[in-house]
């Protein structure tokens, strides 16, 4: 039997009735009662998220922009107001995506990058190879010594700012994707759930009594089931589900990130023009009843396509997926879904299903 | 909550209650509602279904995960729980109550041979790591 990870917050999880799982090798709170209830929680006031799982890393020196304009599929230069936050995708030579992560931009000497758990390490040794061609002189440091806890919900920001006081004046003005370093707390408007609310990475020694002051004025732990109905509900990918390296940015709903258009080159740039994608990613809600999940095939008047991401949205009180489908299939079409030897009847939406406490689907 | 003892119970976390007039309701235990999570959809066997021992035949869904409910002897479907459609939850707040089908057995010595609330236990207790 191999030996889970543990974050620094495993026994405070434990010691509020966490229901442990095996999240890719992590050792994480999948809930504490019930899931639904959690994910309301967020909705409508706030809950916290142990994200320590996921890697922070530091780029630093001269050109380190330059770097990340071509290392990334969004455009680094979209970026000059320091603290300020860009979704990516990372591709291949290929064109497909090693992994989504996001880039605080805050000095022309450093930008910080917070990427996904499982893809860290094969990230990282990405980056440094890319590094050692296109930037040497840059360094590219995994920051192993630092915590995440997603804070998240309309009431999220007033919770952190009782807790941190002195971080309230740096972080007060920060619009949507903006982050500021606050000595020890680096803190930022940035989250996984649709959403407002922080982001806060700290020292590892600080993060447990961080999340027991949090859970002191009324912050509620949230496990990673309410996580994932979330984001889903919000529309944003996870990858491993709704991409991989089997598949580009195109066809996995971040064309919105990608930037075919400008003189730019970067890594995949070329194989993106030379293939352009047959399917698309779209949002489908089960007019039938049951439950959409990963892997279910679909059927539709242009071919076949296949779900990513499937659950029950506690928001909608319906079904809702992201499928891969082909690009003819239009909002507001009723496709077929397979489960279970049955074919049910799903229609076509515009996602996101629901943000900032409502429901975006009738 | 521990398992009712007048209850009969499967290795694959149904239980099974014998009703006067020998037909049998089944549902899924605490200890299954438990691991799965907030119910979001239940579908029943429908009522006349002829069913063996161990045969897939209802279908417990929560925002996690979908499960597999097993006729727990062989006989025939006489009802389903419609009340499950619209309340699913019902399950997590009162598993014993929450009933899902209704059978009559083949063989009430086969009803009789199912784990009681002890052997149940010890399944139970051999899966926990």
């Amino acid at each position: 039997m191999t030996t889970l990870k543990q974050t620094p917050l495993n026994a405070a999880h434990r010691a509020m009735g966490a229901k442990m799982v095996d999240f890719g090798g992590w050792d994480m709170p999948v809930n504490y009662g019930s899931q639904i209830d959690e994910h309301h929680q967020v909705r409508n006031d706030v809950g916290m998220f142990d994200v320590c799982h996921m890697r922070v890393v530091d780029a630093k020196g001269d050109g380190v922009r330059a770097f990340l304009r071509y290392l990334l599929a969004n455009n680094a230069d979209k970026i000059t107001v320091p603290g300020k936050a860009l979704y990516s995708a990372m591709l291949r030579p290929e064109g497909v995506v090693i992994d989504d992560l996001i880039i605080y931009f805050m000095t022309e000497q450093w930008f910080r990058i917070v990427v996904n758990a499982g893809t860290a390490d094969k990230d990282i040794a990405w980056m440094k190879e890319q590094a050692a061609t296109h930037a040497p002189k840059l360094t590219i440091t995994s920051r192993d010594d630092l915590a995440m806890v997603a804070i998240q919900g309309p009431n999220a920001r007033a919770k952190v700012w009782e807790v941190l006081p002195q971080t309230k004046a740096a972080t007060e003005n920060l619009v949507n994707f903006q982050a500021a370093d606050c000595g020890e707390y680096f803190v930022a408007r940035t989250g996984y759930t649709g959403e407002d609310g922080f982001e806060v990475m700290l020292p590892k020694e600080k993060v447990e009594a961080f999340w027991y002051a949090l859970s002191k004025v009324g912050v509620k732990p949230i496990g990673l089931g309410a996580r994932d109905t979330l984001r889903l509900e919000a529309g944003m990918n996870l990858y491993g589900q709704d991409m991989d390296e089997t598949v580009g940015p195109l066809e996995s709903g971040l064309g919105w990130t990608v930037d075919l258009k400008s003189e730019r080159d970067f890594i995949g740039k070329a194989a993106l023009l030379a293939n352009p994608p047959t399917k698309k990613l779209a949002g489908l809600v089960l007019l039938d009843r049951g439950v959409l999940r990963g892997h279910q095939k679909v059927k539709t008047a242009h071919g076949a396509g296949e779900i990513t991401s499937g659950t029950f949205s506690p928001t909608l009180e319906k079904s809702i997926a992201l499928a891969r489908i082909p690009n003819e299939v239009q909002i507001g079409d009723t496709v077929q879904v397979e489960i279970r030897d049955k074919l049910l009847n799903a229609k076509v939406v515009k996602y996101p299903f629901a943000r900032n406490g409502k429901g975006l689907i009738s | 909550m521990s398992n009712p003892s007048n209850l009969k119970y499967t290795a694959s976390h149904e239980w099974v209650k014998t009703e006067a007039d020998g037909s049998i309701t089944i549902g899924i235990t605490q200890h299954a509602q438990e691991l799965l999570g907030d119910m979001v959809f239940v579908e029943a066997p429908a009522a006349g279904r002829k069913l063996k021992a161990k045969e897939e035949c209802a279908v417990v869904e929560s925002v996690k995960a979908a499960a597999d409910v097993y006729a727990p002897v062989s006989g025939e479907v006489i009802a389903a729980n419609g009340d499950l459609d619209s309340a699913p939850e019902a399950i997590n707040s009162d598993p014993y109550g929450a009933w899902i089908f209704k059978m009559k057995p083949d063989s009430a010595a086969d009803v009789a041979a199912l784990l009681d609330a002890a052997a149940y236990q010890a399944v139970v207790d051999s899966e926990a790591h």
